[in-house]
């Protein structure tokens, strides 16, 4: 039973983050009609403005130590950031420490603006294209894209820790009447899991609540009517694929605690992300969101050491043998609507 | 009218030998022009590194590649000539190789064995490229040191730590410097019971392919030799990059100790995850839980950061050694890059360094006459003390470092502080050792 709640709980970070890229996918093709392989590196681009605030606030000046050495033995070079200078040694420590929860505010207006330069700048040429040529572009960007992270970061996974405050993991077991260190789960990917549930709900609330929303999933059901209606609907089409740009640079921004990021998570992330869209339905947000945690859930069972002794290697296939099962069953996905990528 | 014999059957046969003919890689039919492959005719020698210069080694690949242009530059008599002055073989003048200048290609391996045979083969075969030396990951070494026997080069692994690099696939050919996965385990075994004691037991989790089997099995061996117990030993596809799920199990299994059989990528993320779930911090069977990291390598340390922090692991070299040729080379390389080399940087400059030495005492570049110079090469002055490259199997036998996370670094390159320095003899096995079983060294190829 310990193992079973282990597993969940496990599953539950991972799925966010399937459910939060996927939601932004799900998006774009819902909204845009895109299959947009650049997905991935918009997560990717989010975690690197963690790690670019996070350099931006330790930002520092040199002073000599003469006491000290470096390592071809001259005066050491002591580096001092500025917010410390400026704000004492308990403030900025602490501005330094919240990095990567401030990085939400400084991601949020970047992100949007990449959506809206990779819209406008490239995809929008390429909505009366081919899914495979709007593939082919979306994916060349992507490795462009990660090149160019590559260029002024490195190959070289660069730390990026969550809160002194969110370090450690809490007993969960011992709340539910187990032996102590039988469930433990670590504090930030419980505060991953939750952040997830708001912005998920607060994407729904949106397309719900709003006028603009309301407008929106008009447009995803009938572009064309509500285009003779008078409405701009390219316009809100492409606001929303920064909205998704923003969803996926977010999800980024608080993963990057949770695995140092390197030039390439966006592209670990991609494929599995596309099963999830499609396992979920090609165009439904509920069944993206659903898959992601199924499918993350999921993932972790195979993971187990009993599973894998019963059916070795199943930990690297089984999101893709249920993705066959799922499509075999229900062919449009758990969610899927009729006339959805479909001739 | 005239007529000719010239048939449609006869044309094709002509056809398709001139077609063979003109398929045949030059790599088979340089031999008949000279006495071996890529004999050098002009006034210089081209060597061959082959770094991953693209993908998640990429970082490792270019200190790997600034070690080698210094090698070169020192071989050519420029800069201060770093090591040259503490090798114990006087061979070098700085003046090339044989009096040849050196120069150098470069290939990309990106970290993939096809890849780095592809370009390997490149090297030889257009660039002619007389030795190949680098790399960073023990698939390619194994599949770059096949490729060069086959065409009669010369191969220097860089970081490779695979038993089965010198063990079963070893190759004539084929020299490996660093150490492995047998050594660590021999070099830490001691270490660890010292300081988490006899009465431990290890959970072990190994990345699913060459390096990491032959890692696990030499720790798992060396660590019970000691007493310890080996709970569990659960594998992880290289291509994992969450070990959430693979971690939440180990506290419940009874272990005390978590063996991180991880190199790169694997490593970072492990650990940092660790970390996460707070193992550290746990007490288990009256013991606090330890984990351990078998292979360091200063990028990864800088990449898991702070995570790092009292972990013990095993490395080849470090830059805080304070010989005499460790510090000639620090010096080299800081002056010139503005930072400490890593252990790989270590290994390639060592690596392109001997080589050179090996023409030098052999008198030619034949590979046949370079590989006899270099089996049972006896030299100090390298940066590991006293050293063997072994004629049996091809591997160097020297000191082995026993590092620890350090827990207040004073700077960026500062995340590891050394140990022990293990001896030689503590970390030396026969030739014929079981875990080095199967493989044979052939006989050299001259191309």
């Amino acid at each position: 039973m310990d193992a079973i709640i282990l597993q969940i709980l496990n599953g539950l970070d991972k799925g966010s983050a399937y459910a939060l890229i996927a939601l932004g996918l799900t998006l774009i093709f819902g909204t845009l009609g895109v299959v947009n392989f650049a997905h991935g590196a918009l997560f990717m681009i989010g975690a690197f403005c963690a790690v670019t605030l996070s350099k931006l606030l330790n930002l520092s000046f040199e002073t000599i130590d003469p006491t000290q050495t470096d390592f071809l033995g001259n005066p050491l070079k002591v580096k001092t950031p500025y917010v410390i200078e400026w704000f004492g040694m308990d403030t900025g420590s602490a501005i330094i420490d919240w990095a990567v929860p401030l990085a939400i505010l400084f991601s949020i207006p970047i992100m949007i603006c990449v959506g809206f330069i990779m819209e406008r700048g490239l995809i929008k040429h390429f909505y009366k294209r081919e899914h495979a040529d709007q593939i082919l572009v979306t994916f060349g960007l992507a490795i462009v894209l990660q090149e160019v992270i590559k260029y002024f970061y490195g190959a070289n996974p660069i730390p990026t820790p969550a809160p002194d405050v969110f370090k450690g993991s809490f007993d969960f077991g011992t709340m539910l009447g187990f032996d102590p260190n039988v469930i433990i789960y670590p504090y930030w990917r419980l505060v991953y899991f939750f952040f997830s549930a708001v912005v998920i709900g607060g994407v729904f609330a949106f397309l719900q609540f709003t006028t603009f929303g309301m407008v929106v999933r008009a447009g995803m059901a009938d572009r064309e009517t509500v285009g003779l209606l008078g409405i701009n609907i390219d316009k809100r089409f492409t606001i929303m694929f920064g909205v998704a740009a923003a969803v996926a640079g977010l999800a980024g921004v608080m993963y990057a605690p949770i695995n140092s990021p390197n030039y390439h998570m966006g592209m670990d992330f991609l494929v599995l992300s596309f099963v999830v869209v499609v396992v979920g339905g090609m165009g439904s947000l509920p069944g993206a969101v659903l898959a992601g945690f199924l499918l993350g859930i999921l993932e972790s069972f195979a993971s187990m050491n009993e599973i894998k002794s019963l059916i070795p290697g199943i930990d690297q296939i089984i999101i893709y043998v249920v993705a066959i099962i799922i499509l075999l069953t229900r062919p449009r996905g758990l969610m899927g609507r009729k006339g959805v990528m479909e001739e | 009218m005239s007529k000719t014999n010239m048939t449609r059957r006869g044309v094709l046969k002509t056809g398709a030998v001139a077609g063979a003919g003109v398929a045949l890689p030059t790599i088979f039919t340089a031999s008949s022009a000279a006495a071996y492959t890529n004999e050098p005719t002009g006034g210089s020698v081209t060597l061959g590194f082959n770094v991953p210069q693209t993908g998640p080694y990429a970082d490792e690949g270019m200190d790997e590649l600034r070690a080698q242009e210094l090698a070169v530059e020192h071989l050519n008599g420029g800069g201060d000539g770093g090591m040259m002055n503490t090798f114990s073989s006087k061979a070098l003048k700085g003046n090339g190789i044989l009096g040849k200048k050196v120069e150098f290609v470069t290939g990309d391996t990106q970290t993939k064995s096809d890849a780095a045979r592809a370009s390997a083969k490149s090297m030889i075969e257009k660039d002619g490229a007389i030795m190949i030396n680098g790399g960073s990951s023990s698939g390619v070494a194994i599949a770059v040191q096949g490729l060069c026997q086959d065409a009669g080069v010369i191969f220097m692994a860089g970081l490779t730590h695979s038993n089965d690099t010198t063990g079963k696939d070893k190759k004539a050919n084929g020299f490996r410097h660093f150490f492995n996965g047998y050594m660590s385990g021999a070099a830490l075994a001691p270490v660890l019971a010292s300081a988490y004691g006899k009465d431990r037991n290890a959970y072990h989790l190994t990345a699913d392919y060459t390096w990491g089997w032959t890692q696990q099995e030499s720790i798992a061996a060396a660590t019970e030799a000691m007493g310890w117990n080996t709970v569990n030993n659960v594998l992880t596809p290289l291509a994992s990059t969450d070990f959430s799920s693979y971690i939440a199990p180990v506290l419940n299994s009874g272990a005390d100790v978590l063996v991180l059989n991880h190199y790169g990528g694997n490593m970072v993320n492990s650990l940092t995850n660790a970390i996460q779930f707070g193992l550290r911090d746990k007490v288990v069977n009256g013991k606090n839980f330890e984990i351990v990291v078998p292979l360091y390598s200063e990028l990864m340390a800088a990449g898991a950061g702070e995570n790092v922090q009292g972990v013990i692991g095993s490395m080849n070299w470090n830059w805080q050694l304070q010989d005499e040729g460790s510090k000639a080379f620090v010096k080299s390389f800081g002056e010139k890059y503005g930072r400490p080399p890593s252990n790989s940087a270590h290994t390639c400059y060592v690596q392109t360094m001997l080589y050179a030495d090996a023409c030098e005492r052999a008198g030619t570049f034949n590979p046949c006459g370079v590989a006899e110079a270099l089996e049972g090469f006896e030299f100090d002055g390298m940066g590991n003390g006293p050293t063997l490259y072994r004629a049996d199997d091809h591997q160097c036998f020297k000191d082995v470092l026993v590092m620890k996370g350090k827990d207040n670094p004073s700077n960026e390159y500062d995340t590891l502080e050394i140990l022990e320095v293990t001896p030689r003899a503590q970390v030396e096995y026969a030739p014929d050792h079981p875990m080095f079983a199967g493989g044979d060294l052939g006989s050299c190829n001259a191309g």
